[in-house]
């Protein structure tokens, strides 16, 4: 019994690394829950102006105080998560997909595909993803639906580089030459044996995606780039509220806390799912 | 380090570069909208769009005009600005300077943050002390640029006052001064990402068996930490940094933006909104070219602290 | 006889030495209560099976145990206890007066230093040499572990060598300060069977020439019987048997001694079955109250069972921790 064992045994017991998984999936769960019934949530009428109470600091009629048109922070914010958390699905569920599907051919089958995927990664990685992405948008037109389109050109090579990493791995291991000597096909080994081991750390590597999907929205909606107003989303009412942050810091301040709550859940939910899929190998 | 290593990454740069010029010349090209009619504006007439066409060389094939595109690049020439009118290559080395001293000056930045804290982290694993710096870092990560930008402008700059509005300055002490809040704005996150993994590589580190040959040799603990733990874990760290130059890029278009810094950043934003080709076509291959540079030169520094990667 | 001789003090006296990892209520004993001693000269054998605690035992020795691991017992070096020792005090015993040696040199020495810097290094904080003399020294180090063209070998890197001259540049950088005694873990485990000779003798040749003690730790009898003049087994964390290696090869006094000696397959004799131990070694969560071996003892008595028996003496020199070791050395 080597002495590496002997201590990771006993620190093991004493913290229990699945409440990392536990409070952010918590977290996660009620921004989604948020995300699918804000109406349930939002006191006020997002869009609703009150030129009665302009500019208003945090109070008990307001917790995240009003902007310059007297909406209420507190409900613009949560109207803007369904739009965030849409944003984090949308931007990563072609790339996953894509990726996943690039990433397993090229890593069973190697030989050309592999060599080109292998040039067409070192370009992709060498351009600042920010600056493609704004130049893909600026030129099809601000919106989300672009924002979508111009991140899933760039997006999926990350994840077909995760895949075709592990896929090779697992190609080598004696499950998959078990499952080869018993005659089974090829697309059934590749997709029931192989793929279902391989994507563990993809899974993983979503959940930080999805974290950075919101970053990279949040950022064009405070271009100008992204959602539009007078859509409710976090990036964009931090841009509306940026010529008031000496007079009424409230406007911006608080999506930006939203901002770091959703990232935070997300990645302690892909920290935590590294620790369980790292016990179990 | 193995000095024939150093000649072939040299080498190996010259087709990356071709390479990166073909892929911007064919995307550029691929943008809808049509250049002639934006320098002209809508009322031009059919003899004048052949004379634009003209000199801009749009009327020659296309490998034609890649040739063209390619031999005035070698000679310095990236075309002139629709909009400002005057030539790409003089708004580069106006404002390229002032870009990289602010990724710089971030990326310094950034080590200075993450080194002493991934060291301690990693030394006083799972103590409070290394929880606490995690949750610090992690939250530092999951704030948008621009919002840590703004907050620090405005709470530092316009409300305490002790750090100037947005601009470059004049001297290099100046600069410094100017710059020293979009430069802690970039080098929060970017110090988040490279604590992280340096804190994990000395971790796995000081776990390994010649840590504890060189301890069982009665070095003193500051020999170890330094001569073989550190440069060993730094490895890893290393090839991450360079993997991340390109955030670090497009976070500065944004810095550049809410501090109002004369950078190449703005530039570009300002250039894609007015659909300036030759600007964005000329400052995409320069940032191009400058981040294989700085591949290269990581490469580099990983081969002289890993002399495994050069002797192979 | 050695009546007239008088036996030198030994260098090593180890008493007691524990090892212990979780919590108090929860305790895991890896090393329960070692004793040995080591002479001038000696070459010492700690043999046993993986997970018998020799490894632990040496690191122990060196204080090279971390945390949570709780040592306890006592390390008397020249009279000197080195569990009490203050930090510096251990540093200068570490590398300078005790050196130690691992089992895969490709993991024990750093990758991205040369075998020269690892050297000097070790030279810089043991001894007063100048720069050129520590260069000096080194060469001639690599040299005296018998590896060809020291001069040109001495700015290279660990992977640029084979398993054999990595693990004999090993040896050179733990013996440049020419400590007095060598803990050897596992030093041939890693290597082929003719690589593995040399070493041993190159082990051998330095004892004798640098006046040093080497301990040994193997699971493996034909080590121990090419080089040891004395042998400590080793089992479930405490010592079963020591002696001299002639006399405990030719009789052993301990249940388990014999079953370890009888497993060993011997050449050139009619085809028998191989004969191994039943069961296996208890875990470091369940060890029985008495014998730790007593559930594989083919000896075993009620006596056994009751507490953990005694290391007694029944020959000069020579200790067992058996209580059936009478019946033991009638087979």
């Amino acid at each position: 019994m080597t002495f590496a064992t002997l201590t990771a045994g006993t620190i093991g017991r004493a913290i229990g690394p699945r409440w990392t998984l536990v409070a952010g999936a918590t977290m996660l769960g009620l921004l989604i829950l948020i995300a699918i019934a804000p109406g349930v949530f939002s006191p006020y009428d997002p869009l609703a102006f009150d030129y009665k109470a302009i500019m208003q600091p945090p109070s008990a009629a307001h917790w995240f105080g009003t902007d310059n048109f007297g909406r209420d922070i507190l409900s613009r914010t949560i109207w803007a998560t369904r739009v965030d958390i849409q944003i984090a699905i949308f931007s990563t569920l072609f790339p996953l997909v894509f990726g996943t599907i690039v990433g397993t051919l090229t890593g069973y089958y190697g030989g050309w595909l592999d060599a080109i995927f292998g040039r067409l990664v070192d370009l992709v990685v060498t351009f600042p993803f920010l600056v493609i992405v704004i130049a893909i948008v600026a030129v099809l037109g601000p919106g989300l639906f672009n924002m979508y389109i111009a991140v899933s050109i760039l997006g999926w090579v990350f994840y077909a580089q995760l895949i075709r990493a592990e896929i090779r791995v697992q190609k080598q291991s004696d499950y998959a030459a078990a499952a080869r000597v018993l005659g089974y096909g090829e697309m059934r080994l590749i997709f029931r044996h192989l793929l279902p081991n391989a994507i563990t750390p993809a899974v993983v590597y979503l959940m930080t995606d999805m974290a950075l999907a919101i970053l990279l929205g949040s950022s064009l909606g405070y271009l100008g780039l992204g959602a539009q107003p007078p859509t409710a989303e976090w990036g964009v009412i931090i841009a509306e509220g940026k010529n008031f942050m000496s007079t009424a810091w409230w406007i911006s301040v608080f999506p930006g806390i939203a901002i770091v709550v959703a990232g935070v859940s997300f990645s302690m939910v892909g920290d935590g799912l590294a620790d369980l899929f790292r016990r179990r190998r | 380090m193995n000095l024939n290593y150093v000649v072939v990454r040299l080498a190996q740069i010259v087709p990356t570069f071709f390479l990166i010029m073909v892929v911007i010349f064919v995307l550029v090209r691929l943008l809808p909208g049509d250049p002639t009619s934006a320098v002209l504006g809508i009322h031009a007439t059919d003899e004048a769009v052949e004379r634009i066409n003209a000199e801009l060389g749009l009327n020659r094939s296309i490998p034609v005009q890649f040739g063209l595109f390619f031999e005035h690049f070698l000679r310095g020439d990236l075309g002139d600005s629709i909009i400002l009118k005057v030539p790409v290559m003089q708004l580069v080395l106006e404002r390229l300077p002032v870009t990289l001293f602010l990724t710089a000056f971030a990326a310094m930045m950034a080590v200075i943050l993450a080194v002493p804290m991934a060291l301690v982290s990693a030394i006083r694993r799972d103590s409070l002390l290394d929880n606490s710096i995690r949750a610090g870092f992690q939250v530092g990560l999951s704030m948008p640029v621009f919002y840590i930008g703004i907050i620090l402008l405005t709470f530092l700059a316009a409300k305490l006052r002790w750090f100037p509005v947005g601009g470059f300055g004049d001297s290099f002490g100046d600069n410094l001064y100017h710059l020293f809040l979009p430069a802690l704005t970039l080098a929060l996150s970017l110090s988040a990402v490279l604590m992280r993994n340096l804190r994990s590589s000395i971790i796995d580190v000081l776990d390994a068996e010649y840590v504890d040959f060189a301890r069982a040799k009665g070095l003193r603990h500051r020999v170890v930490l330094g001569r073989h733990v550190l440069r060993n874990a730094l490895i890893s760290t290393v090839a991450l940094f360079g993997l991340n130059i390109g955030t670090l890029f497009g976070g500065a278009v944004i810095t550049e933006s809410v501090f109002a810094i004369p950078g190449v950043g703005r530039l570009l934003i300002d250039s894609i909104y007015g659909r300036d080709y030759p600007v964005i076509q000329g400052l995409t291959l320069v940032l191009a070219i400058l981040v294989c540079l700085v591949f290269l030169v990581t490469d580099l520094v990983q081969a002289w602290l890993d002399p495994r990667v050069s002797h192979s | 006889m050695n009546g007239a001789l008088q036996m030198p003090e030994p260098l090593l006296s180890v008493r007691g030495l524990r090892v212990a990892f979780g919590t108090p209520r929860h305790e895991l004993v890896a090393v329960d209560g070692v004793d040995f001693d080591v002479r001038p000269g000696e070459v010492v054998g700690l043999a046993g099976e993986s997970g018998s605690g020799k490894s632990l035992t040496l690191r122990a020795i060196l204080r090279l145990v971390k945390p949570p691991a709780r040592v306890s017992g006592q390390v008397l070096w020249r009279g000197r206890d080195v569990l009490r020792m203050t930090e510096p005090e251990v540093r200068g015993v570490r590398g300078g007066e005790i050196a130690m040696i691992f089992q895969e040199p490709m993991s024990a020495l750093n990758p991205v230093l040369t075998v020269g810097t690892q050297i000097r290094e070790n030279l810089e904080e043991h001894t007063d040499l100048d720069r050129a003399a520590r260069q000096a020294r080194a060469i001639e180090l690599l040299d005296l572990v018998g590896i060809p063209a020291a001069k040109a070998r001495i700015e290279d890197y660990p992977h640029q060598f084979s398993g054999g001259m990595r693990q004999r540049a090993m040896i050179a950088i733990a013996l440049a300060s020419e400590p007095q005694l060598l803990l050897a873990d596992e030093p041939t485990t890693a290597l082929d069977v003719t690589i593995q000779d040399q070493i041993l003798k190159l082990i051998l040749r330095l004892r004798r020439d640098l006046n040093m003690s080497v301990v040994l730790v193997t699971h493996d009898l034909g080590v121990i019987a090419q080089t040891c003049d004395r042998l400590a087994v080793m089992y479930a964390g405490r010592v079963a048997e020591a002696g001299p290696v002639t006399e405990i090869f030719e009789r052993p006094r301990h249940a388990y001694t014999l079953g370890l000696l009888n497993s060993v397959p011997r050449g050139g004799v009619l085809r028998q079955p191989l004969s191994s131990i039943a069961g296996q070694p208890p875990s470091l969560s369940n060890r029985a109250p008495g014998c730790a071996f007593a559930p594989r003892c083919p000896f075993v008595v009620a006596e056994c069972r009751a507490a953990p028996p005694p290391l007694v003496d029944i020959a000069p020199m020579h200790e067992t921790a058996c209580i059936q070791h009478r019946k033991v050395g009638q087979r």
